[in-house]
């Protein structure tokens, strides 16, 4: 347990500053940080790549100063931002706050419901305090029927709410699955694009220490066909941040899913108003070997194993694909150009997951590029047991990432 | 009062214009005649947990023949999309209202657009009173362009956002909780408007409605759920479904109201009390008694549950438009001929409305993949062979 939270703690470090050796010359890029005029509620997304994109709203006129490749460049200095403000330091729970409180503040129509969101401050702590602040009919706790709190959000949604709700475990969602698939997802298109749904469902999920095999279910897999919705999954408070303030903007219905263990990790981030594109990826380490797809809790396994292949002298492209539908595949097309070897590392049962669906699409896509076949490397098939030693046996540990790599690269 | 023969005094199409016969003895045009008359509904209400409203309701002759038109459209309209079904234009599902209009039209004359109505699958009519044409009608009926969700949602999927009409839902029950939303809605913008949340007695059986109507009252929320009660869930009468019946009576602490279901003054009379209490003192359930003459749905012929002599017994004694047509004559505000005439010209519409939907187009290949997100993702979608329909998204 101790190594992986060094691990966790290492990769918080790594993908808050772009150190030198990870930067190889010919491949300048950096973790994304974006920037916006101070006091001006507008702002702007910067690419992997260095290129600036203008969000959603067409508010960004202003961003337009503001140079690009200033982002780029600097290697050395923490790159938190270019200006003198050195951002601040918070845990991923209260990134996802920062990021809700700010939406709430910018626009009435945003309220949040789930259950024990409001007086309890939510079971995570992500809704601390909101309901003191904006009052009991913008943070709303309701009775345990998620069928019908997913409903009733979904109808107000379609009025021109943008409600949050919150599963208070991603699993319980289930007993909401017809209102997300059938309203939530649908809705937008059988009404020939009258209504639009801006909602957001998030909410834990992923393997934890020994809850059980009901309260351990990753749902982004049976999430994933419905179509209409759009899928994130965060990783860091940076991204967390800025996923669940696009999540709000967007007016796409959206999932958000966070994981129960990485709610603690502790980043420094900006403090200006950004946000992080949804249907992007990130890259977390550039690299020449071997493209390493991986996203939420996964992303740290993989970072850990990644010392362990640098010092073996293996160089892996670490890509947390954060937009699990749909998938990035300008990002990961590239990189697999780059590299010609994928392995998939997810949490996500073997089964009709993630990874399937990601093989499925790279192995059409840019089947040519491939000197290998795809490898993915999932959770086990089974009910996550409640033993320590099993449950660690079900997710997939960074040994076994090694050992993929070093059979991949062979 | 002497009748006037007059043709336009009477129809509400644009031969007003035509000068009323001075020998005759004047006599304003019935169409916009507003004089009160009072009417006393035949069944009482009962109620739960309420007072129940006065049985005296207040119409004029205006609303009455509003009533007997949109009616009669309703009736035409669905006995066309029967036809038009059985000559394999209409394909998939298709649940046909007639018998139940009252239910439609009484609760349109109490409220107004910004109120929201949220149904099931049983929609044509419901659409009809909200404002929709019946060319939006056949149209999607046909999956054709000009459909009102663009051909893209069928019989199950009629939905008008500018009057507040939120479908369309094919889900047994799903549109509750929806429905409860839209009343979260409207009380968190302070609209002082309310939602009509519309089920039937199948889907009264559905956990999802008592989940709402927990948390809407709890909230205060001023929605008002309506059971559609036509006695059959498809093939299952009510008494083999529900332990107890009493659909009004099932929201314990929710008040209630049953309502005959086929008079539409009673209907309307009972929703406007309904609105007042929910904007008031929160949710309230309505039970409409009513009844459909066709099967469930159009692959179900509809006796084999039950008798042909049930369904001609309440055609005969309770229908919707036959009980405003008798009000009509008894107060004399149109002839036998008048009201024939109109159903005659309703029957036109109809008639000429599909021949017009029958020539809209189909929807174009590109249609597949726009409006299945609000903003198109810069993605490249294929169809199935991938070669045949592709489309960037914008």
């Amino acid at each position: 347990m101790a190594a992986i939270f060094q691990g966790v703690g290492a990769a918080a470090t790594l993908s808050s500053s772009p150190s030198n050796s990870f930067v190889p010359k010919k491949f300048l890029t950096s973790p994304r940080r974006s920037f916006s005029v101070r006091k001006v509620p507008s702002y702007v997304v910067v690419r992997s790549d260095g290129s600036v994109n203008f969000d959603l709203n067409s508010k960004s006129r202003r961003a337009q100063q503001l140079v690009a490749n200033a982002v780029a460049t600097k290697a050395d200095s923490s790159a938190a931002s270019s200006s003198s403000n050195p951002g601040h330091e918070l845990l991923l729970f209260e990134a996802l706050r920062e990021g809700l409180e700010e939406e709430m503040e910018r626009d009435p129509r945003v309220c949040v419901m789930g259950e024990d969101v409001g007086h309890y401050g939510g079971s995570y702590k992500v809704t601390k305090d909101l309901a003191k602040k904006f009052g009991d009919l913008r943070v709303l706790d309701t009775p345990i029927a998620e069928n019908s709190f997913t409903g009733m959000g979904i109808g107000a949604a379609m009025t021109g709410l943008r409600p949050v709700v919150e599963g208070m475990n991603m699993g319980f969602l289930l007993l909401a699955f017809n209102q997300i698939s059938n309203n939530c997802g649908m809705l937008h298109y059988t009404s020939g694009g009258q209504f639009t749904i801006p909602i957001v469902i998030r909410g834990p999920g992923g393997v934890g220490r020994q809850l059980g095999a009901e309260h351990s279910q990753r749902l982004e897999s049976y999430f994933q066909s419905i179509p209409g919705i759009q899928m994130v999954a965060c990783s860091t408070p940076y991204n967390a941040k800025g996923l669940m303030k696009a999540a709000i903007r967007s007016e796409n219905p959206v999932i958000l899913f966070e994981h129960v263990l990485l709610y603690n990790l502790k980043e420094r981030i900006p403090d200006e108003d950004y946000i992080c594109n949804l249907e992007e990826a990130e890259m977390v380490r550039p690299g020449e070997h071997v493209t390493i797809l991986t996203y939420s809790r996964m992303r740290y396994h993989v970072m850990q194993a990644a010392k362990t292949l640098v010092n073996k002298g293996y160089d892996p492209e670490v890509i947390d694909i954060r937009s699990l539908k749909p998938f990035d595949l300008y990002t990961i097309g590239n990189s697999v150009k780059k590299t010609h070897r994928v392995l998939i590392v997810e949490e996500c049962m073997r089964t009709g997951g993630i990874g399937a669906s990601l093989t499925a699409a790279i192995t059409e896509n840019f089947n040519d590029y491939l000197d290998a076949p795809i490898m993915c490397l999932s959770s086990q098939d089974v009910p996550t047991p409640y033993a320590g030693t099993l449950e660690e046996w079900t997710v997939v540990q960074p040994a076994q990432i090694v050992t993929a790599v070093e059979q991949l690269c062979r | 009062m002497a009748l006037s023969y007059l043709r336009s005094s009477s129809s509400r199409s644009v031969n007003l214009l035509k000068p009323l016969s001075s020998s005759l003895p004047l006599r304003r045009p019935i169409s916009t005649d507003t004089t009160p008359i009072t009417v006393e509904t035949s069944v009482p209400f009962t109620s739960h947990q309420c007072d129940a409203p006065s049985c005296s309701v207040e119409t004029n002759p205006k609303e009455l023949l509003t009533f007997f038109r949109d009616m009669a459209l309703m009736r035409r309209m669905e006995i066309a999309a029967d036809s038009l079904y059985k000559a394999k234009l209409i394909r998939g599902f298709c649940h046909l209202y007639d018998g139940q209009e009252a239910v439609a039209v009484g609760m349109e004359a109490a409220i107004t657009k910004k109120d929201c109505i949220i149904t099931a699958y049983r929609d044509h009519c419901t659409f009809i009173g909200r404002g929709g044409t019946l060319l939006e009608v056949f149209a999607e009926l046909m999956g054709r362009q000009a459909g009102c969700s663009k051909g893209k949602g069928g019989s199950m999927h009629f939905y008008k956002k500018d009057s507040n009409f939120y479908g369309g839902h094919g889900i047994v029950g799903a549109q509750v909780p929806l429905g409860c939303g839209l009343a979260f809605a409207q009380k968190y913008s302070k609209d002082e408007t309310v939602t009509f949340a519309l089920y039937g007695d199948g889907a009264a059986n559905q956990g999802q409605l008592f989940e709402a109507l927990n948390i809407s009252a709890l909230w205060d929320l001023p929605a008002i759920l309506v059971c559609e009660n036509n006695h059959y869930g498809m093939g299952t009468a009510e008494w083999r479904a529900a332990k107890s019946p009493a659909y009004y009576k099932r929201g314990d602490y929710v008040p209630g109201l049953k309502v005959d279901g086929m008079d539409a003054l009673a209907v309307k009379q009972a929703c406007k009390f309904a609105k007042e209490h929910a904007l008031k003192n929160g949710p309230i359930i309505l039970e409409m008694d009513t009844y459909r003459y066709h099967g469930h749905s159009m692959s179900d012929p509809g006796s084999t549950y039950r008798t042909r002599d049930e369904i001609s017994g309440v055609r005969q004694e309770r229908d919707p438009i036959e009980r405003i047509r008798k009000l009509i004559l008894s107060h004399d505000l149109a002839t036998e001929k008048e009201l024939k005439d109109i159903e005659k010209e309703v029957r036109k519409e109809v008639d000429d409305t599909i021949t017009q939907a029958k020539e809209s187009p189909m929807p174009e290949p590109s249609e597949l993949f726009t409006n299945v997100y609000a903003k198109g993702l810069g993605v490249e979608s294929f169809g199935a062979d991938r070669k045949e329909v592709r489309a960037t998204l914008p």
